[in-house]
């Protein structure tokens, strides 16, 4: 197995007294896509935040590799219609670079035709790959993106998605991204995390959309995408708790 | 020239030019009303100023950047909006401004000076603690300028790119804090956010770049002075508030010249 960027394990963080992640973990080698997938207000972005840096969990081990460098890449970026700031000058603001750099990583995204737009006039689709370019500038060694085909037609998201393929390849990084639609993903991740406050199921792609705490947090449509099966050994009520009452036998994926 | 109208004209330009760049970010960061809870709290800075027998710029500075952390401190331990909080705050210094003023017989002090500001009483020593203000606060905001904008644009995003966000906003407040000190005597408390908004406002529609609406701001400032001080001069009109109304004036012209 390739060198280890990022490991986090047993991490706790309660908002308010409500807990948000209970005992999670989570791993990323270079050169691998790792997606977290999880209905809403599972602790996705808690999770991402606390490998950024951005959040102290209350409890458990954040680990990344000694300077290791992060390339971000946020869900949405508001920028306040009074700012006048170009793509260029957007990009710039990631110290020494350059016209020519700016433009080459815009290039890598296939965005270079609004290098020179206003900010605020691009279309979503553009937005997200000068986002994207903008974590490339900084040569990650991991990169986080927390949903990145936000605000994307379908036939841009699969596009995107091959893009983070082939940049993975390129940079031979570690991508670690947060992602709602669950086929496309599928097709393009190495390691799917199944979060529900907890680790529900990981592991291959194939694996993972067959199993049934997959299935049961995404529902039976989800099972069209399924390829495996395997015994899951306990239920979630609405908030994602595992119901008490029915006995729990932890299964070969369980990682809680 | 006589000597208090150069000293009105190069306290004013000093002022102006220093606006031009902090006013875009009061603008761009929508920090307006915190401007104004700053300035409103430099009158209780006056006040502890005239009590303790200290200098009045200085006074003044102090009131606002602890007003200023004192809001942060608040903001983090309570749930009320800022804008509830800001108000709050606001009114409440002033008040506690003009109430300590009051409890102090002695003091003969001009009231409405401080509230509209008295530029054409501007001395030789006021104006080198403006202009030194103005200078420190400029070449401050020169390695600044870039931190600044990152957070502005996104704070997280600057904060995983390893810059020190809270560090540098709490700079950010601290400039505001001196400006607010300086402008106190040319525009007065309650008029010193117009001076830091309006003119960036105004080069905001023909700006592309964020340097050039900082520069187009320090420029329309630069005019708003000189024309308000003409104001002034010859009409006998207050001199803040003639240039906070050349400044309007010239936000509203921003709208009649084409845009490119």
């Amino acid at each position: 197995m390739s060198e280890v960027l990022l490991r986090l394990d047993d991490i706790h963080v309660h908002f308010a007294r409500q807990a948000v992640l209970e005992g999670a973990q989570l791993q990323v080698h270079r050169g691998e896509i790792v997606t977290l997938i999880g209905p809403n207000g599972a602790g996705k972005t808690t999770l991402v935040r606390t490998v950024l840096g951005l959040l102290e969990p209350d409890r458990g081990l954040v680990w990344r590799k000694p300077r290791l460098r992060i390339g971000y890449m946020p869900q949405k970026l508001h920028v306040d219609a009074t700012l006048p700031l170009s793509v260029l000058r957007f990009l710039r603001l990631v110290p020494r670079v350059d016209r020519t750099r700016a433009l080459a990583a815009l290039h890598e995204v296939g965005a270079e035709h609004v290098i020179d737009s206003p900010l605020q006039k691009i279309s979503g689709g553009e937005m997200q790959r000068v986002l994207l370019a903008r974590a490339l500038l900084r040569e990650p060694e991991l990169l986080v993106l927390d949903e990145p085909v936000q605000g994307v037609d379908v036939a841009g998201q699969a596009e995107l998605y091959r893009l983070i393929g082939v940049l993975r390849d390129r940079y031979h990084c570690g991508v670690l991204m947060v992602s709602h639609d669950l086929h496309l993903v599928m097709s393009a991740t190495d390691q799917v995390v199944c979060l529900n406050r907890h680790v529900c199921c990981s592991g291959h792609p194939e694996q993972v959309s067959s199993d049934p705490a997959f299935v049961e947090l995404f529902g039976q449509d989800a099972r069209s995408l399924a390829i495996y099966h395997h015994q899951h050994d306990h239920s979630h009520d609405l908030h994602g708790s595992v119901v008490v009452g029915k006995p729990h036998v932890h299964g070969p994926n369980c990682k809680h | 020239m006589p000597d208090f109208l150069l000293n009105a004209l190069l306290a004013g330009l000093a002022l102006a030019l220093v606006a031009g760049p902090l006013g875009s970010f009061v603008v761009w960061r929508r920090m307006a009303y915190f401007g104004d809870t700053l300035s409103h709290a430099a009158l209780f800075g006056v006040a502890l100023g005239l009590m303790l027998d200290v200098n009045l710029t200085l006074a003044v500075t102090v009131g606002c950047v602890l007003l200023a952390l004192l809001l942060v401190t608040l903001q983090q331990r309570q749930p009320l909006a800022s804008d509830t909080l800001l108000g709050i705050l606001a009114h409440s210094t002033l008040s506690l401004g003009l109430v300590s003023l009051s409890f102090m017989d002695d003091v003969r002090i001009d009231l409405m000076g401080y509230l509209f500001g008295d530029l054409l009483a501007v001395g030789p020593a006021e104006l080198a603690w403006i202009v030194g203000g103005s200078a420190l606060v400029l070449l401050m905001l020169i390695p600044l300028w870039r931190p600044l904008l990152a957070i502005t644009v996104h704070e997280e995003l600057a904060k995983v790119e390893g810059l020190p966000v809270a560090a540098i906003r709490l700079a950010l407040m601290l400039l505001i804090a001196v400006v607010i000190a300086v402008a106190m005597k040319i525009v007065g408390v309650l008029l010193i956010t117009s001076l830091l908004i309006i003119p960036a406002a105004a080069a905001q529609r023909h700006a592309r770049t964020p340097e050039q609406m900082a520069l187009g701001a320090s420029l329309l400032g630069i005019v708003a002075v000189c024309l308000g001080l003409a104001l002034s001069w010859f009409e006998d009109t207050p001199a803040g508030p003639s240039i906070v109304v050349s400044a309007a004036a010239l936000f509203l012209l921003s709208f009649a010249w084409p845009k490119r």
